[in-house]
């Protein structure tokens, strides 16, 4: 975790979800680059964010590439964030005596179904075993997850719409990663609604 | 085969990272700690005897989980489905009762197909020990097991190393030891149903607030031999007040450089040149013709 720095957080909206990282990448104090994303696309409604150890930052993104490409065609459908939470869980606690040191951010928005018509957003996280926690109103993870605890328990409030939602988002990671010396060194900011996503590059801090 | 040199169906766990985070945790401070549900989890047996009341079995857990110091999950569920009539808490590494149960429930699940009739809580709590001291003690899982069966209520507390306790009334946890003096003041054999709940959800509470581990609010689980009865959030002493003010920011707070939007929705544009549709010059429009074929003017019968 503290060997290269990074932070997500997820929130909830109405209708709609927001996911964001920091950029920064780094070796303990020294930083090395600052476009290092951390959230990466599943579909085109579900994202997920992989703070912790960079080469396991990789190494689980690959493996969860192929695992939702081998999904996707024996199932014919794409994957919902529920299953895609408990496949990422039962990936790392197969690992749990020598983990990933990654702590993943779900985020998404379920499509509506024929038993399913107006499905709630989703949003969940994982400790480095794959414990899953499933809130209601927000997820942090990685070396400012303290920091963002405190902001966004402060900030967050129900049904905010996708622009509000950007807002409240954005301002926790900024501010809770300025109190982060390992994280920082810019941010991108995910909103993903019904009918598009709109991902957004921050004027950050650069120290 | 193609699909297993692809994708291993492995078993059991995987130690490929075991080596290098060895090496990892003497070279930093330590490798990260995981969600552990400092936890007060308790269980009693209640009714038979003279006091007119189906005998059955009493569960209770708080919801608060955490990671180190800080409150991971505010409102988590402790209380774990085996059977439709054997429930079991969870207290220690979330991730390991998490799984752990999982994976018992299965097998009890199959176990019950291949028998013909449900099973046991001694089967459950067989099943859990041996699993558990297999790992020796690192599959950090202690629990609560209760339920009913052909034999009557059973209650039992499995400890991660394997061991197994069968006693009237039990607590496990963090909390344990706030919850276990007030059963030690007031648990009595044969009690009513209600006097039960009360009971649990007062040792319950007793964890709650004298311990930091657990907090927030009350679940209970009622078993008898007609069902479960799921009480979530039975007590919820520490709702959160409403915020006095809201903080959300005016849109624009944030500057930001860059922007991609991608869009969801699927469009076409049709624009019509020529052909179909279209009137074009010189050309005679012929209308088809309709015949007195089958299904033509007269129409064909069907099923009269």
């Amino acid at each position: 975790m503290e060997n290269n720095g990074g932070s997500v957080v997820a929130m909830i909206g109405k209708d709609c979800v927001a996911i964001a990282s920091d950029l920064r990448l780094g070796n303990q104090a020294v930083g090395i680059a600052s476009n290092f994303d951390k959230v990466f696309p599943v579909n085109d409604k579900l994202y997920y964010g992989l703070p912790g150890l960079a080469t396991d930052v990789y190494t689980l993104k690959e493996h969860l590439r192929f695992r939702v490409n081998m999904y996707r065609m024996k199932e014919e459908r794409e994957i919902t964030p529920k299953t895609f939470t408990h496949l990422v869980s039962s990936t790392l606690y197969e690992k749990r005596f020598g983990p990933f040191f990654i702590e993943p951010v779900v985020a998404g928005l379920p499509t509506p179904t024929e038993l399913d018509p107006h499905p709630k957003p989703f949003i969940s996280t994982m400790d480095t075993i794959g414990c899953v926690t499933t809130p209601k109103d927000f997820a942090v993870a990685g070396t400012a997850a303290d920091k963002l605890y405190g902001v966004a328990e402060g900030l967050w409030e129900p049904d905010l719409e996708p622009e509000d939602l950007f807002e409240t988002v954005s301002q926790t990671l900024l501010n809770a990663v300025d109190r982060d010396a390992l994280s920082g060194w810019g941010a991108v900011v995910h909103i993903i609604t019904h009918d598009k996503v709109i991902t957004r590059t921050l004027r950050a801090r650069m120290d | 085969m193609v699909s297993k040199a692809v994708e291993t169906p492995n078993a059991g766990f995987d130690f490929s990272n075991y080596a290098r985070n060895e090496f990892f945790g003497q070279r930093l401070q330590g490798i990260p700690k995981a969600t552990s549900t400092g936890t007060t989890i308790v269980g009693v047996i209640f009714g038979g005897g003279d006091s007119g009341e189906e005998p059955g079995v009493c569960l209770g857990a708080d919801t608060r989980a955490t990671g180190g110091p800080i409150v991971a999950d505010k409102n988590c569920e402790k209380i774990h489905y085996l059977t439709p009539q054997i429930r079991c808490c969870g207290a220690g590494t979330a991730a390991d009762t998490e799984f752990v149960t999982n994976l018992i429930s299965s097998n009890l699940e199959l176990h019950a197909l291949s028998q013909g009739r449900p099973a046991r809580v001694v089967t459950a709590m067989t099943m859990l020990k041996q699993y558990l001291f297999r790992y020796q003690g690192h599959v950090g899982a202690h629990l609560v097991l209760g339920g009913v069966d052909v034999t009557g209520p059973q209650l039992f507390t499995v400890h991660a190393h394997g061991s197994t306790d069968k006693l009237p009334y039990v607590t496990m946890g963090s909390g344990s030891l706030a919850a276990m003096a007030v059963f030690e003041s007031s648990f009595k054999e044969n009690m009513k149903r209600e006097e039960a709940i009360a009971l649990v959800s007062r040792a319950i509470r007793s964890g709650i607030f004298n311990d930091l581990g657990s907090g927030s609010n009350v679940d209970v689980a009622v078993i008898t031999k007609n069902g479960t009865e799921n009480l979530r959030n039975y007590e919820m002493p520490n709702e959160r007040g409403l915020k006095s003010r809201n903080y959300k920011f005016r849109r624009g707070t944030t500057a930001w450089t860059k922007e991609s939007i991608r869009s969801l929705i699927v469009s076409e544009e049709i624009k019509s040149t020529s052909g179909a549709g279209k009137d074009q010059g010189g050309v005679e429009v012929v209308p088809v013709p309709t015949g007195a074929g089958a299904g033509g003017e007269e129409g064909m019968e069907i099923d009269s």
